[in-house]
């Protein structure tokens, strides 16, 4: 066999691995889409997305997932309020100000708890932080917004933190040099020179996180208390949405409508994760940095 | 001679589909509702001890995917607390596949508090108000002036239909209530807060959890045997037509004396009055 022969089959090996994960994802949306979208025939897309009542099980049932919806997007908000002065802090100490024995240690520990179960965390927010905030702020309950976005936003500084931090190690060593040339102290350095730089890494660090915080689902099923009601204060119970793909999916007749509508809840989650993905892709390329910055 | 052959042939033949048949029996794989789990998982242990040559596999999941998974053809037994949809019926019809019920377990539904909750007992009805969301404070069925969490399970599972069923009777559950995905998780919840009221089957019953009197009856195996405990149900194991081979030998040891007294361990209520039967509790 020729060496050009041997080169071309190569190529194609490699280009065939490449394409089984693109085949994978594709064949999931696909039966995603396919198990999912029958639901439409019986509930309208309006009725489906802005209905108030979601009683699946019911005669008749009732598919309205705003309240779902909702319960996402608050502990979301909260969650990346929380995580990302947090994570992109973190990412400041690490890559700037952080001695090289402390930044190594930062940096495991961070990892680590990246690499935590999230049924772990989920327990440790239903029998320590629920009991916990119950009794403090003497409430009905502690399986709350509150309960669910900590943890979710424990679940995503690692994220954040370990994406900005790339984003600001890949600010060009001149920038820092030319800023204290000029008297700049470390703190304006940071603040006006490497943070304004890395700025477009960071947006897609805290899209990515946000993406990460509204697919959960472990977390939420356990410590958001599961009510698919529209909350009235911080520290109601909420129904997110992987939490009721999770919760009903087990029990549900298979492509009973039930069953249908829970994929169109995927379906639903899908796009929004997709949506978060997008705007991560478009602000890095928008905002990004040429010349010698680039990342 | 030839009848010898024929004879050896015959065995052979016979032989290698009876392991054949042993073979496809000595796995069996059984899956479906949580709330059976601890009777499946003491049943065959037990089972599995005498009969060293059969491997049994049990996983959860739920009811409804027990079900799934009988239609589809992937486990040999459903177990489930509810009856079989009509739905799955049909679907399971159009597979080829014709479920058969055995009860093997009955449970009882026990309405639970905090234990510093001074409600001791509440009628169907009360039951029924509290969690369509019409009563919210304990004061209004005569305990402390509290609001009152309701906590059910999710709407899909076993335990929930069955409290549709005896409670509920169509109407709603109020969308404030907290849906928990297990039972596990429901106890967690009600032992840690003096607000909530929530019901687990009778085998979920422990010290950090007081269970309520329904129209002034006590659970217990004897008021659950006797139907006198109004939120009873019973338990099953759904097989693929009648159960043969090692599968029906299962099913049976789960319905004999030996296997109803692990239900009894296990915290439910046995089929028949096992002798010496002792508490319901764990």
């Amino acid at each position: 066999m020729t060496r050009q022969a041997k080169e071309i089959i190569i190529k194609y090996i490699f280009f065939v691995f490449s394409l089984v994960s693109v085949v994978v994802l594709g064949l999931i949306v696909f039966s995603l889409f396919r198990e999912g979208l029958p639901v439409f025939g019986k509930v309208s897309l309006k009725d489906f997305i802005f209905g108030m009542e979601w009683y699946p099980t019911y005669d008749p049932p009732s598919f309205g997932i705003f309240p779902l919806i909702v319960g996402s997007f608050i502990v979301t908000l909260i969650a990346i309020l929380i995580a990302v002065p947090l994570g992109v802090l973190t990412a400041i100490y690490i890559s700037e100000i952080a001695p090289q024995n402390i930044k190594a240690i930062l940096k495991s520990v961070i990892e680590l708890l990246a690499g935590l179960p999230s049924v772990v965390l989920g327990f440790f927010g239903m029998v320590i932080v629920a009991p916990w905030l119950q009794e403090t702020f003497d409430l009905p309950t502690g399986l709350n917004i509150i309960n669910a976005s900590v943890i979710l936003a424990i679940m995503a500084i690692p994220t954040i933190s370990s994406i900005s931090e790339d984003a600001l190690y890949a600010v060009p060593q001149e920038f820092k040099e030319a800023s204290y040339a000029l008297g700049a102290t470390k703190y304006e350095t940071i603040a006006r020179v490497i943070l304004p730089a890395a700025l477009s890494g960071i947006s897609t660090a805290v899209m990515l996180g946000m993406a990460r915080a509204i697919g959960e689902t472990m977390v939420v099923l356990m410590v958001a208390g599961g009510a698919a009601a529209i909350p009235e204060s911080l520290f109601d119970s909420v129904r997110p949405m992987p939490a009721s793909i999770a919760a009903e999916m087990g029990e549900t007749p298979f492509r009973s409508l039930h069953y249908q509508a829970l994929f169109a809840i995927g379906i639903v989650l899908f796009c929004l994760t997709l949506t978060f993905n997008l705007i991560a892709d478009y602000v890095s390329h928008k905002f990004r940095q040429v010349g010698s910055g680039t990342l | 001679m030839l009848n010898i052959f024929k004879k050896t042939v015959f065995a052979i033949v016979a032989f290698a589909l009876m392991s054949g048949v042993t073979f496809a029996g000595s796995s069996i794989v059984i899956k479906g509702s949580t709330t059976v789990l601890p009777i499946a998982q003491g049943t065959l242990e037990a089972f599995m001890k005498k009969n060293t040559d059969v491997q049994i596999s049990l996983s959860g999941g739920g009811s409804g995917e027990g079900m799934k998974a009988l239609i589809d053809k992937t486990a040999d037994i459903a177990t489930s607390s509810r009856e079989i949809k009509k739905e799955e019926v049909e679907l399971a019809k159009a597979k080829g596949v014709s479920p058969v019920a055995h009860v093997v377990a009955n449970d009882a539904i026990v309405p639970v508090v905090h234990p510093k909750n001074k409600v001791k007992n509440l009628t169907i009805d009360q039951l029924s108000q509290i969690y369509q969301g019409k009563i919210t404070n304990w004061k209004e069925v005569g305990g402390d002036d509290l609001k009152i969490v309701v906590i059910s399970r999710d709407s899909s599972s076993g335990t929930f239909e069955s409290w549709d069923h005896f409670v509920m009777k169509k109407a709603k559950v109020a969308p404030q209530a907290q849906m928990l995905a297990s039972s596990g998780a429901v106890v967690t919840a009600v032992a840690k807060n003096r607000y909530a009221i929530a019901y687990v089957g009778i085998g979920y019953l422990n010290k950090s959890l007081r269970p309520l009197q329904v129209n002034g009856v006590t659970a217990s195996a004897k008021t659950a045997l006797s139907k006198e405990y109004p939120l009873s149900r019973e338990l099953y194991m759904y097989t693929d037509g009648e159960a043969t081979g090692d599968t029906a030998k299962y099913v049976a040891f789960v319905k004999s004396a030996e296997g109803q007294k692990i239900v009894v361990k296990e915290g439910f209520v046995p089929l028949m009055d096992v002798k010496k039967a002792g508490k319901s509790k764990k």
